[in-house]
């Protein structure tokens, strides 16, 4: 990422005055290796989702580059930048919300393939079961509905919808925020798993320091849009330097 | 104050009725602090509504809920009526759903007041402005006639809580009343309640599935699972013992701030059952790596382990040690 900026314009406060701005995001630069994990946390309205959006391409930045592989995804050609989304995918918050209900979840995990137009039917299917496989669900969920799973089992069928691309960065917003601590537990440990054996880079968005101190090698406290602190969590956390680091680790709730 | 008597509460599945609850006991004083806490379907949300008569429909609870001497199981709903609200008040986990879209936010918080106390509409008026200034709303005459999507979350979830504090209630409820927000409103919306607490001398029953929140706001906890308390107790004495494997194992699993990268946290094996599949015996007979078969055979008695300590678990001397 390069110099990036979003700003939104606001509706008019006055009927002849200018358009207020809002800076969602302004001038971020940061380096993501592959098979690193880097963590954005912040509180609502810090420009943590804006950039994932950007991320992912589903919004265009005011200025600025992001590159992957070499290719800056906004100055892609459409066609170009469908064939590219197969290297970056994401998983949302909501494991209720984000899976189709009247799909089958084979369906719903092929999804990216199929819209990709990558594979024939018969691949599609292998892939499927390849990648259900790889989050630990068995080959007989591919015919059942996301009705019928736990909630820490629909987040692995929405990870495993990302992997089936074979990507090699994948955006997570809030993936676990929305599950049960053991689940948690469990989901978190699938992500470390996948990257260790796949070699996948994370953007892991989420406003739990614990969560992001437990998967990523470096963090960038964001607030107001800007980065206002970065570093590895465990010396962010012990040592924040910056006043809004300190309040967001004060606030988190301690044991005894 | 209140007096909770093996309450049992049983929903509708598929295949036939399943306990959900499954013989709740605890009492509460005035001014006192409770926390219940569990994953999803361990029933502590189902006993949140057992408190205020809102079940949903199809389930039946039996056993007995007692207010001041007075059973509110089995109660009319008119009866209930004029505790809800007034005596009894809860805060619930979405403030966006919490409130009426439609109204004007003054409207609703000042509604309890006209309803339960028979205030006329300006001093409905005058006391929900107080309200709102106490719960850190700014501006709150001018912003009185204000909608609730013109609030932030943690806004709308001061709304709530003015709306629920609005006849002074003897007990509030709070179920997951931060689990919609940021860590910082976290922080300060937990502060606040802590604060109204402390100044009116209500009890609260908070729900939730932090531990961090719960070991911060009460004095007692009720480890919840599969229906049951598994382990309740004095907040420090619980959370320092971890006498129950579940408590141990819900404890472990937290992420924790400053744990070295790269660690994997141990996992509670296998999944919650579904209510219709809960064991016979413990709960957490099968999932628990000290399960013998006389777990599986009947529900553990309840354990003192000392001043208010209990748990329900016949291995409670195979980890003491």
């Amino acid at each position: 990422m390069r110099g990036l900026e979003r700003s939104y314009p606001l509706p008019r406060t006055r009927l002849f005055g200018p358009r207020p701005v809002l800076h969602a995001l302004r001038g971020l630069n940061f380096d993501l290796a592959a098979g690193r994990s880097l963590g954005v946390v912040g509180e609502s309205g810090s420009g943590k989702s804006t950039l994932a959006r950007l991320v992912m391409a589903l919004d265009t930045p005011s200025r600025g580059i992001v590159e992957l592989l070499g290719r800056d995804l906004h100055r892609l050609p459409a066609p170009a930048l469908r064939a590219a989304r197969r290297d970056f995918q994401m998983v949302f918050q909501d494991p209720y919300g984000s899976l189709d209900p009247r799909h089958t979840v084979e369906r719903i995990v092929a999804e990216p393939l199929q819209a990709l137009g990558l594979a024939p039917r018969t691949e599609q299917r292998e892939r499927a079961a390849e990648a259900l496989a790889q989050v630990g669900l068995r080959a007989g969920d591919a015919h059942k509905y996301p009705h019928e799973f736990s909630g820490g089992q629909r987040q692995r069928i929405a990870i495993a919808r990302a992997l089936i691309t074979r990507p090699r960065l994948i955006v997570a917003d809030e993936p676990v925020s929305a599950l049960d601590v053991s689940v948690q537990a469990q989901v978190l440990g699938l992500m470390q798993d996948l990257q260790e054996r796949l070699g996948l880079s994370y953007l892991l968005i989420s406003h739990d320091l614990a969560v992001v101190g437990h998967l990523c090698d470096e963090v960038l406290v964001m607030h107001q849009g800007t980065v206002v602190e970065r570093g590895a969590p465990q010396a962010l956390f012990s040592h924040p330097e910056h006043p809004y680091t300190r309040a967001l680790v004060a606030a988190v709730p301690r044991l005894l | 104050m209140l007096h909770v008597d093996n309450l049992r509460i049983t929903l509708p599945t598929r295949r036939g009725r399943a306990e959900a609850v499954r013989g709740l006991d605890f009492a509460l004083a005035r001014g006192e602090t409770l926390g219940l806490i569990g994953e999803s379907g361990c029933g502590k949300s189902l006993t949140a509504l057992a408190l205020m008569g809102l079940l949903p429909e199809g389930a039946q609870a039996s056993g007995s809920i007692r207010w001041g001497g007075q059973e509110l199981l089995g109660q009319p709903d008119a009866q209930l009526c004029r505790l809800r609200g007034n005596r009894i008040a809860m805060v619930f986990q979405e403030p966006m759903t919490a409130l009426n879209p439609v109204h004007a936010i003054g409207r609703q918080v000042a509604e309890p007041l006209r309803l339960h106390q028979g205030l006329t509409a300006r001093q409905a008026r005058a006391e929900a402005v107080a309200l709102l200034e106490r719960v850190g709303i700014a501006q709150a005459e001018q912003r009185f006639d204000a909608y609730p999507h013109q609030f932030s979350g943690g806004q709308r979830q001061r709304i709530t809580i003015a709306m629920a504090l609005a006849c002074g209630p003897d007990l509030l409820i709070a179920d997951e009343p931060t689990t919609a927000l940021d860590v910082t409103l976290q922080r300060q919306i937990l502060d606040l309640i802590s604060a109204l607490v402390a100044e009116r001398g209500m009890a609260l029953i908070l729900v939730s599935h932090d531990l961090g929140v719960i070991a911060q706001t009460v004095q007692r906890t009720l480890v919840m699972y599969g229906g049951t308390v598994v382990e309740s107790g004095p907040t420090r004495t619980v959370f320092g013992a971890q006498a129950h494997p579940y408590t141990r194992g819900l404890f472990a699993a937290r992420p924790r701030l400053g744990a070295a990268r790269g660690t994997h946290l141990p996992t509670i094996a296998g999944t919650v059952p579904e209510l219709a599949d809960l064991p016979a015996g413990c709960p957490f007979a099968g999932r628990c790596a000290l399960t013998i078969d006389a777990c599986r055979t009947a529900l553990p008695p309840t354990v003192a382990l000392g001043p208010g300590h209990t748990a329900r678990c016949i291995r409670l001397d195979g980890h003491a040690a």
